[in-house]
This record gives structure tokens, C-alpha cells and sequence, in this order.
């Protein structure tokens, strides 16, 4: 028994990179500068904040007024945990380059099996001396290294290490090594909070149960019946049977392909066909690795030194084809282009950005489903017209029809909220029966009095002149001047309004305020007019 | 012109039981096509049965819809509401949020907007994988463009509207020659019901005339709350022709 638990125990390095998040944001936001009180914001309250805003007396938790309250210059962003994860990426490779096997624990952490290392440099102190330097050599020089038995202790001792050095040997400032064998009593003097289970630690304090050594003179199946599985892991832990160990992740395949030219293309279709190799490359390393990119974003250089990324999405996954297709998308902008660029291309970059088992992706034995022949139907249309010829309606929220139908590309995700928003009540919109036909953009129509006067709606909403005659050109033509509109004008049979949407009027910006009107001309059909500023536009017909 | 002996009276009445014998066997031949095409009708609204040779949409067959589009949701939605997919090209104005209220279901329903001068192999390409495209002609289609389109419809199954101008070879010509709106006085009132007059010219046949009203069911101000069968596919309904 003493002998298995002994061996369960995995002496352990840990990193840490204390306010990773800050230094991410840093990262990403290089205008912001890393002694500046800076606090990154999730669901309204403070995620993490830097070393100036904490001097401040900015805190975790704490509400986005409370703390620019407590910090006037505090910057505020909004917490992007992708970003932490991408920006840790080459540090943890950085470090995998050094010392291989090693466990990313989350962005600005990460576990490492000491015994290698230990050997190799000679000792742990030299090992963890050694990440250190790697790591301040990657950008992070504050950063924190615990050894200890386990992952788990090792974590704590490297948090432990920010506030006092380590005993032992060579003991430096931002490093804690725990003696071998150590861990139990290390872990018994800690407060019970490190547990990470706020119910747990809660209960422990009322209890009177401070730190985890406290717990330890309970037995195991009292624990267990008392606090469940917590109370299973921290009797392990304290009597120093922690069976964590560290798992090396599997060493990142490159899944991204470049390409370079030493003269830059200038054409979409050499360009094309130069990039075709570098898509079945790309295609290829994922089909070995069993994966498919669902996402990819494609880089692309100029030769006076721009560069446009854009973010493809692909309803099922993208195969070499449609790769090119995308780069040609983006270089033409939507719609079909010429072929002439605006300035020589030097680098395409293809960077998958989500990928997925390939296995949920099989095609069913019987050959394509009917979806997936209307999939290769609208991508053959999409390669002739670009990407954003083809789309699907969605309804949204709004009262002007424009508003209420959204239009999202085939392939991308419609806006997120788009269906709350359109079932959100819209006092205003319109009522059953719905025009069929909507003009985007609005087309120029006229009202006018059986004089030939223009009617106008007055500030207050009143109607000025009677409606009798009505003029819409042929198509989705907007009528050029009054001559056209007297010549075109035609009595009405009935007419009602106005109904006024005065929208947002709070913000100058984004303020609008129309009158709509409903008109039935001379064939009776329905029209629905807006009276926007000082003029007539038909914003759908009822055909 | 004539041979001496018979009289221009008998002539007249002689071509005259030609014709009818003609026209008889024409509506012969076209009631043996429509029992053949019959099983390979595609789902459509009742309202249009009496307006649409066969009774319904033609898998492979070409329509004409002039220029009203709730007439063109009408006949798409219950095919898109029984699940199949549906193009609209070249079409800005298509309205999506009265289309949804018509039954189509918007996630099955492709617009290419602005297909400009590339119509015809746009359609053509939808045509291979939708089951109902509209699509309005950018230019004049010319005869062997037509044919070609048409024996891919028929090999496809799909079939195809074209909206706003005439193609050639049409199983039926729908427009709207009438239209009283109820609902909206002087100055006062709402668009609140339609009855419209559709006119459906079908090939080697004589017009058909049919009155729908707009809404049909579920209409909100209707007041009626009679168990309707159609309800789930809230629609045009069909008035008969007095």
C-alpha cells in the first residue's frame, strides 16, 4: 500500500505565468502598455486585472463601475479567452523545446514531470533555473515555477512561490521547491479555499476546519460520507497519496501551409493555380492527422507589406477546391472581379482554425444524401459569383421590413441573437398580411395632391394635402424628378397613415424617424410608403 | 380554293368538327400525359388546383408567374413546407419574412440575388440540386437554351418558375388581372384582406380563371375560428369563380 502510493506520486515542475490573461491582452492590443492599469471584463465584472490596477485597489470580482471608480484610468477590455489560449501557444512550445512531455493545466500554466529535466540539468533548482530563462526569453520574465509531489502541490507551491521564496538550496525568489516527500505537510498548513470548491471550503470554515491539515486527522470514509469527492481528493492529497499525474500533451502538427513567391502574383488566376499545391498540402496533413477544418483562415500578404486575413467558414468541411476558391473570394472582394490585383501577393497562408474528427464527417454508405448534392450545387454557385451571391434568409428584429430579414452567406453562421431578437415584440412592425415584395434598398416613389402638389407629413405627424395620385416607375426604378412623377401619376383607390416609427431616439447617430403610409393605386395593388426626411420611397408592395 | 361542289357554309362548319375533334383529342392526349405526370406531382397548395394543368406542379415541367410575387410564394410554399429545397434567382425583392408566413421554410430556401448576366448557368446549377428554382430571366432565353434547360429539368425532377416574363414552353401562365383590397377606405384602415382574379393561360388548353383570397386562413382579423384543414400552411384560399 505505502509502496504503490509512494510510486503514484509524480514528482512535478510546474509554471506559472501570474496575470497571463493581462499579458494576452497586451499581446493583442500592442497600443496597450502592461503597467497601465489595464482590466480584462467577462459578464460585467473584473476577470483579471494588472499589477497597476491591483495597486489601485482593483480586484477579481469586482463590478466594471466599482472598479473605475476605485481606478479613474483603468482600461477596460473585454475578457478573450481564445486570445489567452493563442498567445500561450508558442510559450508552451517554447518550453516543449526545451523539455519535452509537457502539460498545458490552462493559458499561463502548464505541468512538467521533474525527473528528466532534474537529471539532466542536475538537479531540480537547476532545471526550473533553466525553464525560468526560457520563459523570460519568450516575454514572460515574472514568471513562477513550484516543484513539488504531484500537479497539484507543485501548482500550489509555484502560487506560493509569488509570495516567499522557497527553503532549500539555491532558493530564488520566484521559485518554491517542496522537499520530496514534503507535499503532505506542505499541503497541510494551506487553507482550505486552494481546494477550488467554494461549497466545499465554505462548510469546512463553519466547521472550523481551516487548512487542509485539518482534515487530516479524519478517516477517509468519514471524509468521504461528509464532503464527497472533495473530501476523497484532499485525504489523498494531505496523507500524500495524490495520484495525479502529469500527461504530456501530444506534440502540435503544423496544420497551417505557406507559401511564398519571390515576385509577387498580381493575378487572381495565376495566383490560383499557384496556391493549388498548398491546398492539397493542407488538405493532406489534416487527412493524416483524421481531421477535417470546419474554419480557415487564409493570410495574405502584399508586397507593400498589408496583410488581410479573413475567417472561412464551411458548412461541412473544405476540401483543396474549395480553399482556392476562398483565397480567390478574398482577393476579388465579394462579387466577380477582374482579374488584376492591387498590389503583387508575396505569402498565402492557409491556418485551419477549427478542426474536427474526421470520423464525424463520413459519408454515408449509400453515396450522398440529398442535402449534400444542394451543398455542392450552391458551391459550384458560389465559386462563379462569390461567396456572398448565395445566401438564406433569416427573420430578424426591427420594424422596417430591411430590418427584418437578415442575409447570411451560405456557409456562415447567421448573427448570433438573431432569433431572440425577431421574437422580441416589436410594437410598430408590421401586421398580418405581409407585403411579398421588399425593396432593398427603398425605391423613390411620389404621393401627390390632385393639384400635383407633393403630400408631406408634418413634424407633429399630420398629413399635409390629400392623397389622390400616385407614381412608381416601372421596376425597382426610383422616379427622377416631379416632371416624371406628374407624367407617371395615377389616382388612388384608398389610402391610410401615417404610422410613425421613430426609432433609437436617444442616439443622434442611429436615429430614424418615418412615417408609413399604405396605398392602393389604380390596379389595386397595395404599396407601403415611407416618408423618410422629405421624401417618398416604396419600402415593399403587397403583389 | 374551295372544290365546287360544297358549300362555303358546309366548309366552315366542316372545319369547325375538325377543330373539335382536334381539341378533343388534344385534351385526350393531355389527360393520358397528366395521369403519367401525375405521380410525380409535386405538393401544392389547393388553392392552385383548379388553375394548374394536372392539378399541381409537374416534377420537370416550366411555369410562368407574371410579375406577383405572393402568387410565386403561393405556389412554392407547399413544396418547401413538405421539405424540399427552393432557389429564387435574381429576385432582390423577395420577400423572406411574408415568404416564412407563407409556409417556406427560409434555412431551405437559396436566394442568389444578383446572379447578373450568369443567370442561366446559375439556374441551371440549382436546377440540378433544388427541387423548385425561380428564377427571373435576365435576357431572352432562346429556343435551344429553353430545350436544353427543360430536358434537365425532366431528367432533375425539379421544376422551374420563371418570374416576370413569359418562358418559352410554359405548362402554365399565371398572372393576376384583378385585385380589390378590403380593409383600407380614404385616409383610414389597413391592407387587411385581398381578393385577386388569377388567370392561368395552360398550354394546348383554353384559360382558367380563379379567385383566391389573401390571406387565406388564419387570418387574424378573420373572426372566423372554424377548424380548417389547410391550417398548418397558412395560405392563399380559393374562392370559387361565381
Amino acid at each position: 500500500m505505502n509502496g504503490s502510493s509512494a510510486d503514484a506520486l509524480t514528482r512535478s515542475i510546474v509554471l506559472w505565468c501570474p496575470d497571463w490573461p493581462i499579458r494576452a491582452a497586451v499581446l493583442q492590443h500592442p497600443e496597450l502598455s502592461p503597467d497601465a492599469p489595464l482590466a480584462l471584463i467577462e459578464k460585467g465584472l473584473v476577470f483579471a486585472c494588472s499589477t497597476a490596477a491591483r495597486a489601485a485597489g482593483v480586484r477579481r470580482g469586482l463590478r466594471v463601475r466599482e472598479a473605475q471608480a476605485r481606478c479613474t484610468e483603468l482600461a477596460v477590455l473585454p475578457y478573450d479567452p481564445q486570445a489567452d489560449a493563442r498567445f500561450f501557444e508558442p510559450v508552451l512550445a517554447a518550453v516543449e523545446q526545451t523539455v519535452p512531455g509537457v502539460q498545458p493545466i490552462r493559458p499561463g500554466m502548464c505541468a512538467l514531470r521533474s525527473r528528466g529535466p532534474a537529471r539532466y540539468y542536475g538537479g531540480e533548482a537547476e532545471a526550473v533555473r533553466v525553464l525560468l530563462a526560457v520563459l523570460a526569453e519568450h516575454g514572460v520574465p515574472d514568471a513562477r515555477a513550484g516543484v513539488a509531489d504531484g500537479p497539484f502541490a507543485a501548482e500550489l507551491a509555484a502560487r506560493r512561490a509569488a509570495v516567499a521564496p522557497g527553503p532549500g538550496p539555491g532558493a530564488e525568489p520566484s521559485v518554491f521547491i517542496v522537499p520530496a516527500g514534503g507535499s503532505p505537510a506542505f499541503l497541510a498548513d494551506l487553507p482550505v479555499e486552494v481546494m477550488g470548491d467554494g461549497a466545499f471550503a465554505a462548510l469546512c470554515t463553519r466547521l472550523g476546519l481551516r487548512t487542509l491539515g485539518a482534515l487530516a486527522g479524519m478517516r477517509v470514509d468519514e471524509l468521504v460520507e461528509r464532503f464527497g469527492a472533495t473530501g476523497a481528493r484532499v485525504f489523498a492529497l494531505v496523507t500524500g497519496r495524490d495520484a495525479q499525474v502529469v500527461v504530456p500533451r501530444a506534440p502540435q502538427r503544423t496544420l497551417e501551409r505557406q507559401l511564398a513567391f519571390d515576385e509577387g502574383l498580381d493575378r487572381v488566376d495565376q495566383l490560383a493555380f499557384a496556391v493549388r499545391q498548398t491546398a492539397d498540402d493542407v488538405i493532406a496533413g489534416l487527412t493524416t492527422a483524421k481531421l477535417v477544418a470546419t474554419s480557415v483562415t487564409v493570410t495574405v500578404q502584399t508586397e507593400d507589406g498589408r496583410e488581410s486575413a479573413r475567417t472561412w467558414l464551411h458548412p461541412r468541411w473544405f476540401t483543396a477546391v474549395d480553399l482556392v476558391d476562398r483565397l480567390r473570394w478574398q482577393l476579388q472582394g465579394s462579387g466577380s472581379g477582374g482579374g488584376e490585383l492591387a498590389a503583387p501577393v508575396v505569402r498565402v497562408v492557409f491556418t485551419p482554425e477549427s478542426v474536427d474528427a474526421a470520423h464525424h464527417h463520413e459519408q454515408g454508405l449509400w453515396g450522398d444524401a440529398p442535402d449534400e448534392r444542394v451543398h455542392h450545387a450552391l458551391a459550384r454557385v458560389q465559386s462563379m459569383l462569390g461567396h456572398d451571391a448565395v445566401v438564406t434568409a433569416a427573420i430578424g428584429g426591427g420594424r422596417l421590413l430591411e430590418d427584418r430579414q437578415v442575409l447570411v452567406p451560405w456557409g456562415d453562421r447567421s448573427p448570433g441573437g438573431t432569433a431572440e431578437r425577431a421574437a422580441q415584440p416589436w410594437p410598430g412592425s408590421l401586421p398580418d398580411p405581409l407585403p411579398a415584395t421588399v425593396f432593398l434598398p427603398r425605391v423613390g416613389v411620389a404621393l401627390l395632391a390632385a393639384s400635383g402638389e407633393a403630400v408631406a407629413v408634418s413634424e407633429r405627424g399630420l398629413v399635409e394635402g390629400d392623397p389622390a395620385l400616385f407614381a412608381a416607375a416601372s421596376g425597382a426604378r426610383s422616379i427622377g424628378s416631379h416632371a416624371e412623377a406628374l407624367r407617371l401619376a395615377r389616382p388612388i383607390e384608398g389610402w391610410a397613415g401615417p404610422w410613425t416609427v421613430d426609432e433609437k431616439w436617444w442616439d443622434p447617430v442611429a436615429a430614424r424617424r418615418v412615417h408609413r403610409f399604405s396605398v392602393i393605386d389604380a390596379d389595386g395593388t397595395a404599396w407601403l410608403l415611407l416618408f423618410d426626411g422629405a421624401e417618398w420611397f416604396a419600402e415593399a408592395r403587397y403583389d | 380554293m374551295r372544290s365546287a361542289g360544297a358549300s362555303p357554309v358546309s366548309a366552315v362548319e366542316k372545319a369547325q368538327a375538325d377543330l373539335e375533334r382536334i381539341r378533343e383529342l388534344k385534351s385526350r392526349i393531355s389527360g393520358m400525359e397528366r395521369t403519367r405526370l401525375a405521380s410525380r406531382a409535386v405538393p401544392t397548395l389547393p388553392a392552385f388546383a383548379s388553375l394548374l394543368p394536372g392539378g399541381a406542379l409537374q416534377a420537370g415541367g416550366i411555369y410562368s408567374v407574371a410579375g406577383s410575387m405572393t402568387l410565386l410564394m403561393g405556389l412554392l410554399s407547399a413544396a418547401s413546407a413538405s421539405g424540399a429545397w427552393g432557389g429564387v434567382v435574381g429576385v432582390p425583392e423577395f420577400g423572406a419574412e411574408a415568404a416564412s408566413r407563407f409556409g417556406i421554410e427560409l434555412a431551405r430556401l437559396v436566394l442568389v440575388r444578383e446572379p447578373g448576366d450568369a443567370w442561366l448557368p446559375v439556374t441551371a446549377a440549382l436546377a440540378d440540386a433544388l427541387a423548385i428554382v425561380v428564377a427571373r430571366p435576365g435576357a431572352r432565353v432562346s429556343d435551344a437554351e429553353a430545350a436544353k434547360l427543360a430536358a434537365r429539368l425532366r431528367q432533375r425532377g425539379a421544376v422551374l418558375i420563371s418570374f416576370g416574363s413569359l418562358w418559352p414552353g410554359s405548362e402554365a401562365v399565371l398572372a393576376v388581372t384583378g385585385s380589390r383590397w378590403s380593409g383600407m377606405g380614404r385616409g383610414h384602415g389597413y391592407p387587411r384582406e385581398r381578393l385577386v382574379t388569377v388567370r392561368s393561360e395552360v398550354r394546348g388548353g383554353r384559360a382558367r380563371v380563379a379567385q383566391l383570397r389573401v390571406p387565406g386562413v388564419a387570418a387574424p382579423l378573420d373572426g372566423v375560428a372554424e377548424a380548417r384543414p389547410e391550417t398548418s400552411v397558412p395560405a392563399l384560399r380559393l374562392e370559387r369563380v361565381s
